[in-house]
């Protein structure tokens, strides 16, 4: 089943596009990883989901429905925006009421087990929680209202190293046992790396590269040996990023086949190092090798 | 949808109704003094007052009821968590404006009843004869705070509060909008719309020197004349025409030269046959006076017809509100 599905997907803020031509589809069940440089269109993509925007251009289509149609869609998908707000004037207890009487589907145990673990004073004024609690409070709100795909916008950038660590266990936890699907955005690979099992690369506002982590990790490689043109190459083997010293040429290349030229010494990449090549080279077409003389 | 509405409103309402109930009690103390009295002169500050609180009412209601409903959750994002419950916009905004035109109606409607309620002995009077300091209720400035006008000013100036914020986005400058807005409106429907709205009784009367009541003169020139009008209307008209029925301004010589000399010039004082003389010429050439007026009687029509119209501009503005709706983030 796919829970997110656009085509030709565009957004335009007055005259800047923050997304364009983005096709995707992610399937349920999946903890899917957004990355991209600042200013990529990450926000704009989950808030076009979340049916926060509409969109300029294509369409997209969440969980079979189109994004906030309707009190059904809405049940359907939870959104936890950037900024995590909360209401600066109302107590914790107060949210959880909130979240217990605008949502049919809500998990009031749930929702006052993860307070009460997270150390959340129940009657403390959400506008008096530090930025961590506060963000575990949105989140609260968005995981107890269980939905069938949460999207997470940058939802631990604002969480200690601990915090964030129990938090994407809570996520994997609350993924496994209410096979819940997550779409979540962030520049820190790392953390990314422990609970995605799909990755999106966004730069420029483009969809740069898609697919399921391991796939994506077996069919990128990192090639070194002695200087060449990369025209050469073979034509199943895509460029992502091609550097050269006087001697050795390094390439970045995608390719389904094995490797066969005798010539290269083969690396397998990292996670990081497949996100950092997609997001420093925006560039899909070859680049040509300029002569040195 | 309606809990959380309340929870976020319920400083603001009751702040102002708290303030209703200071202003009720002390027209409740005072107003039973007033009954059976014939002189008011000593109440003119409670009486002010209280057309000062009405008109003030609707436009607190608009700038710190309407404006914050909506601008509040866009610059503090919250509106990013609330759009994401199981909550269409459109409920969402329905129930803020359901409960905020109904908590500014029937402030207005307190407020107006409870100040109609003691004003009632001064509008009885003022109606009955011609007063310098009170006018009749169908007066402009008396008739927007009496009966049930004030409870359309309310509706319209919060639904205004909230269009205003959803096109602005920012409290402050909303704010000041709304205000600017809702007093141009107070004040371009008494004067240009009000009065149209039913037609005028109209009348044309001989001048007399028994029904003249003023004079106005520029250097020794007549400028206008007034005659006596109905008490307890509101005078629209009161100019002189000639026999084809235009308006006569300034009057000819004719009628200048045997007016009396204005009180503290020194002249010989007027004598009633010159008088007499001089009004009869002026109708031998077909001079008589028009008088365009809105008879008490109009009071309940009119206030109908005025509270119907800002409901309708209200629906229209919530109307507006829900189609831009969809475009804000």
């Amino acid at each position: 089943m796919t829970v997110l599905r656009a085509q030709g997907l565009g957004k335009k803020y007055n005259r800047r596009w923050a997304l364009t031509a983005c096709t995707l589809e992610i399937e349920a069940g999946h903890v899917t990883g957004l990355v991209g440089p600042n200013g990529a269109g990450k926000s704009t993509l989950l808030n076009l989901a979340a049916g926060m925007l509409e969109p300029t251009a294509g369409t997209i289509e969440v969980c079979g429905g189109v994004p906030g149609s309707g009190p059904g869609q809405l049940a359907k998908v939870g959104y936890v925006a950037q900024s995590t707000p909360v209401y600066a004037g109302l107590t914790v207890e107060e949210h959880l009421r909130l979240g217990a009487r605008l949502n049919p589907s809500w998990d009031d145990k749930l929702a006052h087990r993860r307070t009460e673990r997270i150390g959340l004073d129940p009657v403390q004024q959400a506008g008096k929680l530090s930025g961590g609690q506060r963000a575990q409070l949105a989140l609260t709100l968005g995981i107890a209202k269980r939905p069938e795909l949460l999207l997470l916008d940058e939802p631990v950038a604002s969480l200690d190293p601990l915090a964030r660590r129990e938090f994407l266990q809570d996520l994997m936890e609350a993924v496994a046992e209410h096979g819940l699907s997550v779409v979540l955005s962030s520049h820190l690979v790392a953390d990314l790396e422990r609970v995605c099992d799909q990755l999106i690369v966004l730069v420029d506002s483009q969809v740069r590269v898609a697919g399921e982590v391991e796939k994506l990790l077996a069919t990128h490689h990192r090639l070194s040996g002695p200087r060449r043109d990369v025209d050469t190459l073979p034509a199943d083997q895509q460029v992502i990023s091609a550097s050269h010293t006087d001697r050795q040429t390094t390439v970045l290349v995608r390719t389904e086949a094995p490797i066969l030229d005798p010539a290269w010494t083969v690396d397998q990449l990292g996670m990081e190092d497949l996100v950092l090549a997609y997001m420093s080279n925006p560039v899909t077409t070859r680049p040509a090798l300029e002569v040195l003389r | 949808m309606i809990w959380l509405t309340w929870r976020q409103f319920r400083i603001q309402a009751v702040s102002v109704f708290a303030a209703l109930a200071a202003i009720g009690t002390v027209l409740a103390i005072t107003g039973p003094q007033l009954v059976g009295r014939s002189s008011f002169s000593d109440q003119e500050g409670l009486y002010y007052g209280g057309l000062l609180a009405l008109y003030g009412l609707p436009a607190v209601i608009g700038v710190f009821w309407g404006v914050p409903m909506v601008t509040r959750e866009l610059e503090t994002g919250t509106h990013n968590l609330v759009w994401n419950q199981t909550v269409t916009r459109k409920r969402w905004l329905a129930t803020k404006l359901g409960i905020g035109v109904l908590a500014a109606m029937v402030a207005a409607g307190l407020l107006s009843l409870a100040v109609g309620w003691w004003a009632s002995p001064i509008d009885t009077a003022a109606s009955a004869a011609d007063d310098d300091i009170f006018l009749p209720r169908i007066a402009p400035v008396v008739f927007g705070v009496r009966g049930i006008a004030p409870i359309g000013y309310a509706a319209f100036a919060f639904v205004l509060g909230v269009a205003v914020g959803i096109l602005l986005r920012r409290t402050l400058t909303a704010m000041a909008v709304t205000l600017v807005v809702f007093a141009a409106v107070q004040l371009a429907v008494p004067f240009l719309v009000r009065p149209y709205v039913l037609p005028a009784t109209e009348e044309t009367v001989p001048i007399t020197t028994e029904n003249i009541r003023a004079i106005t003169a520029d250097d020794g020139a007549a400028h206008s004349l007034e005659v006596a009008s109905p008490v307890g209307v509101w005078l629209l008209a009161n100019e002189t025409v000639d026999a084809d029925g235009n308006v006569v301004s300034p009057l000819p010589y004719a009628a200048s030269d045997c007016l009396p000399s204005p009180p503290g010039a020194g002249g010989p004082p007027p004598r009633m046959t010159d008088i007499h003389e001089c009004f009869a010429q002026l109708s031998d050439v077909g001079y008589r006076q028009h008088l365009a007026y809105q008879p008490a009687s109009r009071f309940w029509p009119l206030q109908w017809i005025e509270t119907a119209m800002f409901l309708a501009l209200s629906a229209l503005l919530a109307w507006f509100c829900f189609r831009r709706l969809r475009h804000l983030s």
